[in-house]
């Protein structure tokens, strides 16, 4: 159709709905009193033994019947944006490509139908499935232990911080004070501090780096220990790692390494060799296990020689009728030290599965070959959105690309109003406004599986927003987006009175 | 607004008698953005002079409040519970975060007046 559209025309329609845009109601409102997806025959004459427990109240659910519950949810789905979708610039964090093969595995009948409680004879499988995994995080990471256990990362930063507790007790030297660099985690001072440890916190210099002279400053003989995101949250590897290392070893401290970004350096470095006492491996970012909505997380934590011995329970071992699960700490001669256990059970099975299937299908050379495209791709985004837009720090990154909100500087538009426009192009904006320490942060991860043409599409968008912002289109910015089913929210507003539950009567006061 | 000082950490704080008002400045509730919550310290606490004496909320992120000075922890801003857009509208009056009796007004002499705030302010970003 060549001719021009006529503006004139009013292109309201009549449903409400805009192509697919489909407008769907809560599934609350579509309640038919009565409707259900199956027909359940009369109870029968019975005597009721309910008591105190009896129902008083409506139960609150809605009555739809199959194919409606069917069409809203797939409706719903279809509003979502997913990394099946396309380059998603929030990167591993969230969740970065889970091979299908993964997938195939845990279904494997003999591993998804394995239930906890069962003999440990009869799991022989999966019990060497747990060991196979652990052989291959202590191989890659150059650490002696690994506690399997913890549910998330964060978990396992728990984990290890309560095994380095453990160990400074052992000692009877209940130090106090844990060094957080500001270019860590935000998990980070949040797990010390969870655990009653007074919280440090070391500035980060102009290279994005920790400050190792006030890093050294700090250090004193109540210093509990340290915990440093390596590569850290601006996407640099702390190069004085080593000397940071040495330093808090010096003054009988413990080194907790945040292995989040192990992705970056994964089959290149092992922290063990840069004097790391304990970290943590989120499955889902390094070994592709699914995250967020579709899945536990994972975060077996790897520990030294010195931390071993305060490890959670339980733990696989080689028996002499096979692989046993040692689940008490007390053997012939009392306690051996390790702090308790941390969950029910022995960890993400589904997770270890899929993490162990990642591994043996890439092998060592392809893992080093998923960090060596990661950093790739980070740098390729890096170089080329670099005169456009800011960098943060000035060379090379790891496996994230992170730019500051000086290329809009004057030009009216904000990070957030950058991040509403890419919506529009079809893209998930990128991390915003973190990390905390560089101004208007925006962080992006393309991820290793990422091709050229994807990103080359992904830049060509990034930077001609750029080219717009600065032409001086801010009014444009401050209305984006404008092609989604609701337009900017209000997000300060939602904040600040949340509604976290539908009701009834809440939706009828909103209204009026 | 005479007598006022600031901390490098952008809080504010006016003395009158040994009850010190604290607050954060407009600057910090520009970097801020829109306020969504404060989380004001216990009436009676103790805080030492850099330790944390509140928290706050914005729709990009949650940072401490730390106390400029050190002190008892007298009276706090409760109307900030129900209204925290208040901090952006009003920081260095009505958007107030708390009263302290101070320990020492040495203390106070560490930090920075109005026009040294001022220029290190625009020294920033």
């Amino acid at each position: 159709m060549s001719a021009p559209a006529n503006v004139n025309v009013n292109t309201d329609t009549i449903s409400g709905n805009r192509g697919l845009m489909i407008e769907e109601p809560l599934i609350f409102e579509m309640d038919v009193k009565g409707r259900s997806g199956v027909d359940l025959p009369d109870v029968p004459q019975h005597k009721e033994r309910l008591g105190s427990l009896k129902r008083k109240g409506a139960i609150g659910l809605p009555g739809l019947a199959e194919p409606q519950v069917v069409r809203h949810y797939t409706k719903l789905s279809q509003k979502n944006y997913a990394i099946d979708m396309s380059v998603y610039p929030l990167g591993s964090c969230t969740m970065k490509h889970n091979p299908r093969l993964n997938e195939k595995m845990a279904r494997l009948q003999g591993i998804a139908d394995l239930h906890p409680m069962q003999p440990v004879s009869t799991v022989q499988g999966a019990l060497e499935l747990i060991d196979t995994l652990a052989h291959w995080l202590k191989t890659l990471t150059g650490m002696p232990a690994v506690a399997m256990s913890p549910a998330a990362g964060a978990h396992g930063e728990l984990c290890g911080m309560l095994a380095i507790r453990a160990a400074h007790l052992a000692k009877g030297d209940a130090r106090k004070r844990i060094l957080v660099p500001e270019s860590a985690h935000g998990t980070n001072p949040a797990t010390a501090a969870s655990i009653g440890y007074e919280v440090d916190p070391v500035p980060a210099d102009e290279r994005g780096r920790v400050d190792l002279a006030a890093f050294k400053a700090k250090l004193g003989p109540d210093v509990a220990g340290t915990m440093i995101t390596n590569p850290n949250t601006c996407g640099l590897f702390e190069n004085d790692i080593v000397d940071i290392a040495d330093a808090i070893h010096g003054v009988g401290g413990y080194f907790y390494c945040d292995g989040a970004n192990f992705n970056a350096i994964v089959g290149r470095v092992r922290p063990g060799d840069l004097g790391v006492d304990a970290m943590h491996i989120n499955l889902h970012k390094t070994f592709s296990t699914p995250h967020g909505g579709g899945g536990p997380g994972s975060g077996p934590v790897v520990l030294s020689a010195a931390l071993a011995p305060y490890a959670p329970l339980p733990y696989v071992t080689h028996g002499a009728n096979g692989f046993d699960l040692v689940e008490h700490d007390d053997g012939p001669d009392g306690p051996k030290g390790s702090f308790g256990r941390l969950k029910g059970f022995h960890g993400q099975m589904g997770m270890f599965t899929r993490a162990l299937s990642y591994m043996l299908s890439h092998g060592a050379d392809g893992l080093r070959q998923v960090s060596g495209d990661a950093v790739l791709n980070a740098n390729y985004l890096l170089a080329c959105l670099r005169d456009e837009l800011t960098a943060a720090f000035p060379g090379t990154c790891m496996h994230e690309a992170l730019f500051n909100d000086d290329f809009l500087e004057g030009t009216g538009v904000t990070t957030l109003d950058f991040a509403k426009a890419m919506i529009d192009e079809g893209y998930h904006p990128m991390t915003m406004y973190f990390p905390l320490v560089v101004h208007g942060a925006l962080l992006m991860e393309p991820t290793e599986t990422e091709s050229k043409i994807g990103l080359d599409r992904y830049i060509g968008v990034v930077k001609g927003l750029a080219k717009r912002a600065k032409m001086g289109d801010a009014e444009y910015f401050r209305g984006a987006p404008y092609h989604t089913p609701r337009r900017r929210l209000d997000e300060t507003l939602a904040a600040r009175q949340p509604i976290l539950r539908w009701k009834p009567e809440e939706t009828k006061q909103a209204a009026e | 607004m005479s007598g006022i000082r600031f901390s490098k950490e952008h809080e504010w704080v006016k003395l009158e008698g040994d009850v010190a008002t604290v607050g954060i400045s407009p600057y910090a509730q520009e970097q801020l953005g829109d306020v969504v919550f404060v989380d004001l310290p216990a009436i009676g606490k103790k805080v030492e002079k850099g330790k944390e004496l509140a928290v706050v909320e914005s729709v990009k992120a949650a940072s401490e409040v730390y106390a400029p000075v050190g002190g008892e922890v007298v009276e706090v801003n409760a109307a900030l519970g129900d209204a925290p857009g208040t901090v952006n509208e009003d920081a260095l009056g009505k958007g107030w975060f708390a009263k302290l009796r101070i320990a020492s007004k040495a203390e106070l002499d560490e930090l920075m007046d109005e026009a040294a705030y001022k220029a290190y302010c625009d020294g920033l970003h």
